[in-house]
């Protein structure tokens, strides 16, 4: 139904093939949070993985901070329709946390400290897809940005990748999390444009 | 919470009712008129419009002749069933959207919105499944926007909670909704209105213009004690200054709902 808008002209002619429908790149970084930001320290930080059988695997900072490594350089995108293109995190790969970790189960509810939740698929999280993410463009991950912590999912919008994130609970079913249940979608792939539901 | 052990299996965050469908539709500009020295009032009428709570936004999206298209989400300033939406647009000196929407825009021009959306950051009035608790809003420039719309619909119910704005702003000039917010004041439902200038106050104004502070936060919303519901909107500065102050000053984190201007 889409029609010209009579008198706009815009100017980001030279798109970016980078850049999902819909996206407008930002040269800041905006914050999408739905309640105040949680004061963590990392001396009492913890991410657990929880399975159907109630097995826990839980890692502190200092564990964490023992595993590998990975830098990583990607481009994020909100639902609320910026992008920023090649930023640089560093951060523990999903896939180094899940190597003990024994399930059936094909999702998963991301928790947050502050008690938020979003629902992701384990297949999101596998195969250098996903990490938990502890410094941006080389300094730590500022709080109002989910530090000390957060999941880092850069294929799908960035409310996926849960500020804050404290654990994972995995899932039979791909059940809603605190924001798809407020209208987010369920899956939020940015070049599908799946931002509502 | 931090030293639990365990991961929750239940969020502790409450969660929202049943909203209507987000969808596109077309809206056709039935008004415009200036709001303040940088921003306009947009009044729509939007083909297929569900109706909105107060508080939710919506996305516009523009078209040009060779198909370029650009996204940006509005709250919405007005409530109710109504096909009438009512935005009050922000014009970002840099921005693309923006000046388009206040400088270009008039009535009989139509527009492609994405709406309504949001359900969290909304509040309803007590007769239409909404919680009967204190509200307080607290508004950082043009984050007046949804936080007015909550208190016209609170007016408009006759709602009997007690409502709070404190409203942080430049200058008199730069007020959205003078006067409706003037009204408010006066109208049945319990509504108290305070001010902080940043830039300069009116004349014989009692506190000289200047950031907000934690006293003057602490002086002018509802008691902790009370158990206030509170929204805060504005910059991310704004609201991540207000929001630490709140939950110094005893109020729950889970009672304090966010939400900050995004790009341009």
């Amino acid at each position: 139904m889409s029609f010209i808008t009579r008198g706009f002209t815009g100017r980001g002619r030279e798109r970016d093939d980078r850049l999902p429908p819909g996206q407008t790149l930002v040269g800041d970084f905006p914050v999408l949070s739905a309640g105040p930001t949680p004061d963590i320290d990392t001396a009492d930080w913890e991410f657990t993985i929880r399975t159907e059988s109630g097995a826990q695997h839980s890692w502190n900072w200092d564990q964490l901070m023992a595993l590998p490594i990975e830098d990583v350089t990607t481009d994020i995108h909100c639902v609320t329709h910026w992008s920023k293109l090649g930023t640089g995190w560093r951060g523990v790969a999903l896939d180094t946390l899940f190597e003990g970790v024994d399930t059936d189960y094909a999702y998963t509810m991301a928790h947050s400290y502050g008690g938020y939740t979003t629902n992701v698929p384990l297949d999101d999280l596998l195969d250098g897809k996903a990490w938990i993410a502890f410094e941006f463009d080389g300094e730590p991950l500022d709080p109002e940005h989910g530090g000390p912590a957060r999941l880092l999912v850069p294929h799908l919008y960035f409310w996926k990748s849960a500020k804050w994130v404290r654990g994972l609970v995995m899932m039979e079913d791909d059940e809603p999390g605190f924001w798809e249940q407020n209208g987010y979608h369920l899956r939020g792939d940015p070049w599908k444009e799946e931002r509502y539901w | 919470m931090s030293d639990s052990p365990t991961v929750p299996t239940a969020s502790a965050v409450p969660t929202a009712p049943t909203v209507p469908r987000a969808g596109w539709h077309v809206a056709t500009v039935s008004r415009t008129r200036r709001e303040t020295p940088s921003a306009a009032r947009l009044e729509l009428d939007v083909d297929g419009w569900p109706g909105n709570a107060a508080g939710q936004h919506l996305d516009v999206r523009l078209t040009a002749e060779d198909g370029y298209t650009a996204t940006r989400s509005y709250s919405i300033a007005s409530s109710g069933d109504g096909s009438r939406v009512v935005l009050a647009v922000d014009e970002l000196p840099d921005g693309e959207v923006s000046p388009f929407l206040v400088e270009a825009v008039r009535a009989g021009d139509m527009l492609e919105v994405h709406g309504p959306l949001g359900a969290f950051f909304v509040w309803r009035p007590e007769a239409n499944g909404g919680a009967a608790r204190p509200v307080q809003l607290i508004a950082g420039g043009s984050g007046i926007v949804p936080l007015f719309a909550m208190a016209q619909a609170h007016a408009n119910a006759d709602d009997p909670t007690p409502f709070r704005m404190l409203y942080a702003v430049r200058t008199p000039d730069d007020v959205y909704f003078a006067d409706e917010l003037a009204a408010l004041s006066a109208a049945q439902a319990p509504f108290r209105l305070d001010f902080v200038y940043s830039r300069r106050a009116p004349d014989g104004w009692s506190a000289p213009p200047g950031r907000i502070t934690r006293e003057q936060l602490e002086a002018a919303v509802i008691p902790a004690a009370d158990r206030p519901v509170v929204f805060v909107c504005g910059s991310t500065g704004f609201v991540e200054r207000v929001a630490s102050w709140l939950i110094e000053l005893g109020h729950d984190p889970r009672d304090i709902r966010t939400e900050r201007f995004g790009g341009t």
